[in-house]
């Protein structure tokens, strides 16, 4: 079974009800998409991503009220450097997708997601630990694996594999 | 001795005493340690405290070819290594774009039904244990026993089995393992009345399950619960029968439903699901069909080792995987299937070379955890053992 090419383009996404809605409520909060794999990709726009969750949690339909995770990847050295990953799920529609912000590497921030789901909780706990991402109105913003004292983010790509000795 | 750090002793008011439960407490299945602040027995807030058993091997797999990481994923959820290992080497085939010859997949559906049935004993003896029935846990053991058997038989390894490989697996199964397989499920649901004989009914069992750690459906999805804790609470998702993964559209099984909401319809959900899984494996018996184990891509997949020794190609073929791995497209993929405890998700990133570029494994035990609060606050000490385990927690998930 040979790969298709990703589809990136957002003029032939836009029959896709997901982006669909998105570009009706608000085209500016989009930056991009990418279809690949059969999973459709949106970059929403760093500031708007609260809203974007609430828009698409409250889709009459087709509601992505699930949170299955959340995470981040780490480009360096490019910049901007960090992408959080959120991959919903729309529980009665067996739907899936996937939003994803760009954040540059000085003091990284974004608004929480915990309003919207609040299993956002732990995940964001996670990102901020593991990749430095502070949430901004998270109930309880602390190291959640690491110890409260450590020093780093060990899931970035300069934090060396075998940890600083 | 270091006081403790400010965030554990909060006080929350001049009547109200801080207690830790585990990391060492047995009831807490392993290494989760519970921050209790508690006014006499009721407890009022519930926080747990996690990372006791973090490996950092999201970290790792970044470090190794993509075929390296199989073992790591055994050790992740290590009651259900071979669902770990199936979510992986189905996000990476995806990432390929590799078919699957049909032996090798329903070799995974049975696989992957012995491993949720083992898990699902697990998971009853020890909380029936917990609950004070003693019997149970032997009785349970003893069936779990068979299944790791039939593990060793397949794979060599009784827990941490890497029997799943990226293009099919990784051994032919031996002589006599279906045999052995047939004995066992035809046993199975005897066993499993005999279970149910000694809970379902019996009065003290009942008391400690039935309307307690309660969680509504819309709590249940706000917090993310997922698997059997979402279904007891009348959510209708399996991921078996919604987004089928490595054929199990081919086979028929009923998704267990209630909505009792309490620890009570998670054991009733857990107790059927076990039924419906002897019966997937009877299917997958009867079904089988012959063929290759293995993916017809001499890239990715090992040769046998007897084209080894007369095939100049196979020679290259196993030289160049084992030493500089294969190089995988580049893109993401989530690939979730349903294990045992709920969705299991592999997030890969690839940028083109032979390792991943980031691996996120979405643990289940991670997702339900959050709703032990919600479930526990208000309500008595000892109920929070029946609430932990009626959530099923493996903490090698919940850590990673």
């Amino acid at each position: 079974m040979p790969l298709a090419p990703p589809i990136t383009d957002i003029e032939q996404l836009k029959s896709h009800p997901v982006l669909a809605r998105l570009l009706d409520t608000n085209a500016s909060v989009v930056e991009g998409t990418k279809f690949d794999r059969d999973e459709l990709t949106i970059w929403v726009d760093k500031g708007s991503i609260r809203e974007v969750c609430a828009i698409l949690r409250d889709d009459p339909a087709c509601p992505f009220n699930y949170l299955a995770d959340l995470t981040c990847v780490d480009w360096y050295p490019s910049e901007p450097r960090l992408e959080v990953v959120y991959h919903l799920l729309s529980i009665s529609n067996k739907e899936r997708v996937r939003l994803k912000v760009r954040l540059s590497g000085s003091s990284p921030s974004i608004e929480s997601v915990t309003s919207v789901w609040p299993s956002a909780n732990f995940y964001e706990r996670e990102v901020f630990d593991l990749f430095g991402v502070r949430f901004t109105g998270h109930p309880n913003l602390k190291r959640i694996m690491m110890p409260d004292d450590w020093e780093g983010h060990p899931l970035r790509k300069d934090y060396p594999v075998e940890g600083y000795r | 001795m270091t006081p403790l750090p400010a965030s554990l002793a909060e006080p929350g008011q001049d009547n109200t005493l801080v207690l830790n439960m585990g990391p060492q407490h047995p009831s807490t299945h392993g290494v989760l340690r519970l921050v209790l602040e508690i006014d006499g027995e009721t407890i009022i807030r519930l926080r747990p405290e996690i990372g006791y058993l973090h490996t950092g091997i999201e970290k790792t797999c970044e470090a190794k070819f993509y075929q390296q990481v199989v073992p790591l994923t055994d050790r992740i959820d290590y009651l259900c290594p071979l669902t770990n290992n199936l979510t992986y080497c189905l996000a990476v085939e995806k990432l390929l774009g590799l078919e699957i010859p049909p032996k090798a997949q329903w070799m995974r559906v049975l696989m992957n039904e012995l491993t949720r049935i083992n898990s699902h004993l697990v998971w009853l003896g020890t909380h029936a244990m917990d609950l004070g029935a003693m019997t149970v846990f032997l009785y349970c053991f003893r069936e779990r026993e068979d299944v790791l058997r039939l593990f060793e038989m397949v794979s060599g390894q009784r827990m941490m089995t890497s029997y799943f490989r990226i293009g099919g697996l990784a051994l032919e199964p031996p002589l006599g393992f279906f045999e052995k397989v047939k004995k066992l499920a035809d046993r199975l649901p005897g066993n499993i009345d005999e279970y149910e004989g000694l809970l379902t009914g019996n009065p003290i069992f009942l008391m400690r399950t039935k309307g307690v750690a309660k969680l509504s459906p819309d709590d249940a999805i706000a917090l993310g619960a997922c698997g059997p804790t979402l279904r007891a609470s009348g959510v209708d998702i399996d991921l078996r029968r919604d987004a089928p993964y490595t054929g199990y559209e081919n086979f028929k099984f009923k998704v267990p439903l209630s909505d009792g909401c309490d620890v009570f319809a998670r054991y009733v959900c857990r107790v059927q699901e076990l039924r419906e899984s002897v019966g997937i494996v009877q299917q997958a018996l009867a079904g089988m069909p012959e063929g290759p184990i293995k993916a017809d891509a001499p890239k990715v997949v090992l040769p046998d080792r007897e084209k080894m020794k007369t095939q100049m190609e196979a020679l290259i073929y196993h030289f160049k995987i084992i030493t500089e791995g294969f190089s995988v497209p580049a893109g993401e993929v989530y690939q979730a299937v349903e294990s045992p405890r709920g969705e299991m998700g592999y997030y890969i990133v690839s940028d083109g070379t032979a390792k991943p570029y980031r691996v996120h494994m979405r643990g289940p035990s991670y997702a339900n955890l959050q709703t032990l609060a919600q479930m526990c606050e208000g309500h008595l000490i000892a109920d929070v053992v029946a609430a932990v385990g009626s959530i099923d927690i493996v903490l090698g998930d919940v850590d990673r």
